[in-house]
This record gives C-alpha cells, structure tokens and sequence, in this order.
C-alpha cells in the first residue's frame, strides 16, 4: 500500500516552546494508527499539522502525495474539505441544525447537500430514526456517531479523530469502535488521537509522543 | 438540494432556533425603521403642515393686476393658481377693496370669500355672527365704537357704481369683528354682493394666496406666474414667507437630528448585538472552518442573517413608523400624514443598509476565528 500520509522532520514551535521537533512518519492508506501521549506531549499538535488546521514551522507534510505544508490558508481549508473526515472529543455539532442538516452542512461546503444521502449516512450509523433531532435532543453516543456521519459523508482520504470516546460511556465508546472497525475493513485510514491505551489498543499501530518528540512507532503486539 | 436552499435554510434555522439573542437586534432594527419612517413622514409632510399652520398667519404670496389696471381678473387668477404644483396650494382668497360712505365719511368696505376668510382666520374675534343673509356685512371694532353699529344694527351706506352713479343701500350688521389688524378699521361683505353693489363681476383688488414651500420654491414660483400669466404680478410677502422658512428649517433640522441619531443607536445595537452573536458562535464558526467552510461562506451566512433581520424589522417598522407618524402628526398639527411609497421604500433601503453596515465588522471578526478553536485544549 502506498503512503497516504508523510511528515518529514516536522517541527513546530509556539514562542520558546517547542511543541513537536523532529517528527517523522508515514501513514499508509488504509492503515489505524493510534497517536498517544500524556496531555502536553504534542498529539493536538500533531493533529492540528495532519488535519491542516495549522502549518508546521519547519518541516515537509505530504498528504495524498500532495505537499501541504507550505499551502495558503485557502488551499489547506480546501484539503479539509476534500480529503479530511474530522471527529472532534466534543462533538461540536450545529445545535439550531437537525441530525440530518448537520451532515448536509458538510456536503454543502463540500459540494452540494443531498438529503437521501445524509439520511443514508444516519442509517449507517444507527441514527435514521433520529435524523430530524436537534442535538441537544440526542443522547452523547448519538452526537459522536453523528459526529462520524458527517465525518465520512464526504468520502474523506483520511478519518481523524481527536479523542473520539473521550466524553463517551462504555457502551457508547464499544458503539463507535465497531463503527471505526466497520471503517477500516472497507480500507479506510484512520489516524485516531487519544490518551486511552483501551482505544489506541484497537489501531494496528501505536505511535507516542513525549515532549513533542516520538518515542516509539511500532505495529501492536497480536 | 440547492445550494441556495440551504443556504436558506441555515440561515432561516439559526434565526427562529436561536430566536431570543436575534430578537435584541430585530428590535433595534424595527425601532430604527420605525423612527425613521415616522420622522421621514413628517419631514415629508411638515411643509404643507406648516403651510396650513401659517396660513393663519397670513397669505405668503399676493396676486396684485399688473400695469395700471385696478382690479385683477379672477379668471387671470386661476391660471396663476393653476401654476402652483399640484399640493402645494393651501389656499386662495381673492379680497376687492371699494370706498363707501356713511354718512358722507368714507368706508373702506372689503368684499371677500367668507368661507375661506372663516378658515383662514381663526383668530378673528366675532361678537354677534358672519353675514349669512342678503344685505348682511360685518364692521370692524373700530368703526363699531365710532359709529355705534353693533350685531343687529341697520345703517346706510352710499354706492359709487363703475359709471359714476351713487346709490344709497340699507344694510344690516351680522356681527363685529376684532382682529387686532386692520381688519378692525373695514367693513367686510360677501364678495358677490360687493359685485352686485358696485359692478365688475369676476374682479377683485388682490389675490392672496397660501403656498406650501421654502423661500427658493416661492421666489422660482413667483417668477413663473410672472411669465406664464403677465396680467398677474405675484409679490411674495417676506415677513410670513421668512417666518414660515425659519420654524420650518428649525423643524427639519430637528428632524434630520433625530433621525440620525436614532440610526446611529440602530447601528450600535445592531452591531453590539452581532458581535456577540459572533463571539458567542465562535466554535460553530471554527467548526465549519474546519469541515471546509471558506471564509466568504461564513461572511456570506452572518450578512444572510442580517439581511433577514434587516427586512423582517423593516416591515416591522415599517408597520410602526406609519402609527408612529400618525401620532406625531395628530398631536402636532391635528392631521393624518398619508403613507408615501418612496419613504416605504427608502425605509426598507436604510433598515437594509444600516443592518449591513453595523454587521460588517462583526461579521469580518468571524474570519477571523481559527479552525483549530474546535480541538481539544484551544
């Protein structure tokens, strides 16, 4: 499988801080990677970079054999748009817009809104019968499965997901690592961020950060 | 779906969902409108309020006969009247001056429309009644003490008629009149039986006439009559014509001043409001910056709720403005002001231009706000 992901000697620095230095890593299509580390040790960082949210200091991302790292700011949201599927710990839905227009907010900026489609997306996620909820009407499982609805409704390259069961109960953090599960056997890439060794046990590769440097990048023991 | 359906639809759902922040600012707006149309209203219709208020005053404008010809034919008058813009007449009175004689003292015996003089002059004190029966004149106050003729009396009065003749007539005093003015010192008839008395049908002395418009509007005027009827000679009357301009400009700045301050209050509530608004969507702006939204997508939805806000608290306003001109001109001037397309019109304009500028800045912060807001510890 060819890399679907590059970050060649990535560093980033806020101020006198240096946030992530050296980072090498090669992510390759349709691989789950778990990035863990204890809080400061640079995984938002590192997500913010992959995600194209901000650019590295130094340092060369290739993302779908596109060099991103040196892009304009209007280049890199269209990155988002087009190759990025986002899954946020909070959720961050739009709380006026129902289930359903949540995703077709997505398609929106993306191209055009397709309600059958979004609808399709809910069902997939075990939320058809909920789709003309507001958020606030949906329980924390059902917001974060929303949440991926809308993540994969636009066909991503990659899922990225910032501690997707971070606010989530047992049964509800299961729920969505089958969904995840589902993903990455029809070849989906996934690169989850996350403190949990529960969550990052499910990835096929777990890559640590400690003090913004990468101590360890190996394949999970079977 | 359509793009623009979903525009719309974002737009409309973030406004009824999330009614109780943008109703603070659809208030503001529809309070704007409503000032505006209401103050726009009276600024539209002040001058011909004025002009009816000054009318008690006195005429601004007087046809007198051109050349050495002593009476000015009405026919003459009427197309003068005709030149004035259609409005802005309030009124015309023709008055005929002849010189009578009681008891071989001469009278100056004004003959007039009393119907418009009743109107026109309000302020005339009446003791006894205007002339309603054949033969019937009023005297002024003076010539009452003097002559002893009160409400009631009978007296003699001697005709020159246009061929010399002299005739003596019986009349009867309706009422005396005390103007303060010199009114008091004449004797006033109708105007159709001076013609009878004294001959020259269709004729009289001057034409005073009450016009609705500033001092440049009268002045052009004026010289228009002059050119369009030559037998007329127009001759504006300063005092009244100065008066009237003066109170009015003080009226309209006072408008201008209102208004504008009221917009500007429109345009800090608008805008203060907004800002909130944005600073409090700063994670759903952060959140569609990160699913890809680019920045003239957020511009274009905030200005999108503007503009909805704009035109609901237009109409409002609109709504309010006209009760609201309707109460300031029913106690000012004690008249309905009529609602004007163009101002309708203008109000939608303002309330739209106004909410769009006051949104602007808020507005552009929002593209400000980063995409990485969204993730955990930003």
């Amino acid at each position: 499988m060819a890399n679907i992901l590059e970050l060649q000697d990535v560093c980033m620095t806020f101020g006198q801080v240096k946030a992530l230095q050296d980072i090498n890593l090669s992510v390759r299509e349709g691989e789950w990677v778990a990035i863990m580390g204890s809080s400061g040790s640079g995984k938002t960082t590192m997500m913010n970079i992959i995600g194209c949210m901000n650019k590295a200091t130094s340092g060369t991302v290739i993302l779908d054999g596109e060099k991103i790292s040196r892009l304009n700011a209007k280049d890199l949201t269209a990155i988002r748009r087009d190759k990025i599927g986002l899954i946020f710990q909070q959720f961050f839905l739009i709380s006026y817009l129902t289930a359903v227009e949540n995703i077709m907010v997505a398609q929106y900026y993306h191209s055009m809104a397709d309600e059958q489609e979004a609808l399709e997306a809910l069902e997939r996620v075990g939320l058809g019968h909920r789709a003309r909820h507001l958020p606030r009407q949906l329980s924390g499982g059902e917001q974060q499965r929303l949440c991926i609805a809308r993540a994969l409704i636009n066909h991503p390259k990659i899922i990225l997901a910032d501690e997707p069961t971070g606010n989530l109960d047992e049964a509800n953090q299961n729920a969505v690592m089958d969904i995840f599960h589902q993903l990455h056997k029809q070849g989906s890439t996934i690169i989850v961020v996350t403190h949990s060794p529960d969550v990052g046990s499910h990835a096929d590769r777990i890559v640590r950060l400690e003090f913004g440097h990468m101590v360890s990048d190996g394949e999970k023991k079977a | 779906m359509t793009r623009r359906r979903m525009f719309f639809k974002m737009v409309m759902s973030s406004l009824i969902r999330r009614r109780s922040r943008m109703l603070v600012a659809l208030l503001a707006v529809t309070i704007g409108a409503t000032v505006f149309l209401g103050m726009a209203s009276v600024y539209y219709d002040i001058p011909q309020q004025m002009g009816r208020e000054m009318r008690a005053y006195g005429a601004n404008m007087v046809l007198v006969p051109s050349g050495s010809e002593g009476l000015l034919a009405l026919d003459e008058a009427a197309k003068a009247e005709a030149s004035v813009p259609q409005g802005k007449l309030v009124g015309a009175t023709p008055f005929r001056y002849e010189t009578m004689y009681y008891h071989l003292q001469g009278l100056t015996v004004v003959g007039t429309n009393m119907d418009n003089v009743r109107k026109t002059s309000p302020y005339w004190q009446i003791q006894g009644d205007w002339p309603q029966r054949e033969m019937e004149v009023m005297v002024g106050t003076d010539i009452s003490e003097n002559a002893r003729l009160y409400s009631g009396s009978s007296f003699e009065m001697e005709i020159v008629q246009a061929d010399g003749k002299r005739e003596k007539k019986e009349f009867r005093v309706s009422g005396v009149v005390r103007s303060g003015g010199p009114e008091d010192g004449f004797v006033l008839m109708p105007l159709a039986l001076m013609e009878k008395l004294a001959g020259n049908e269709g004729k009289a002395s001057i034409v005073e006439m009450s016009i609705a418009g500033n001092s440049a509007e009268l002045e052009s005027l004026a010289e228009k009559i002059q050119h369009e009827v030559p037998a007329v000679t127009p001759r504006l009357v300063k005092r009244i014509m100065n008066s009237e301009a003066s109170v009015l400009g003080k009226l309209q700045v006072l408008v201008y001043l209102v208004t504008a301050i009221v917009l500007f209050l429109t345009m800090i509530g608008v805008g203060t409001t907004m800002m909130t608004v944005v600073m409090e969507r700063r994670k759903e702006i952060g959140l569609k910056k990160a699913i890809g939204a680019e920045n003239r997508s957020i511009v274009g939805e905030f200005l999108g709720e503007s503009l909805a806000l704009a035109i609901v608290g237009g109409i409002l306003g609109i709504f309010g403005g006209y009760f609201f001109s309707q109460a300031v001109s029913m106690s000012v001037f004690g008249r309905s002001v009529s609602m004007h397309v163009p101002i309708v019109l203008l109000t939608m304009v303002t309330s739209l231009a106004v909410t769009v500028l006051a949104s602007l800045m808020p507005v552009l912060r929002a593209t400000d706000v980063e995409p990485s807001i969204v993730l955990r510890g930003e």
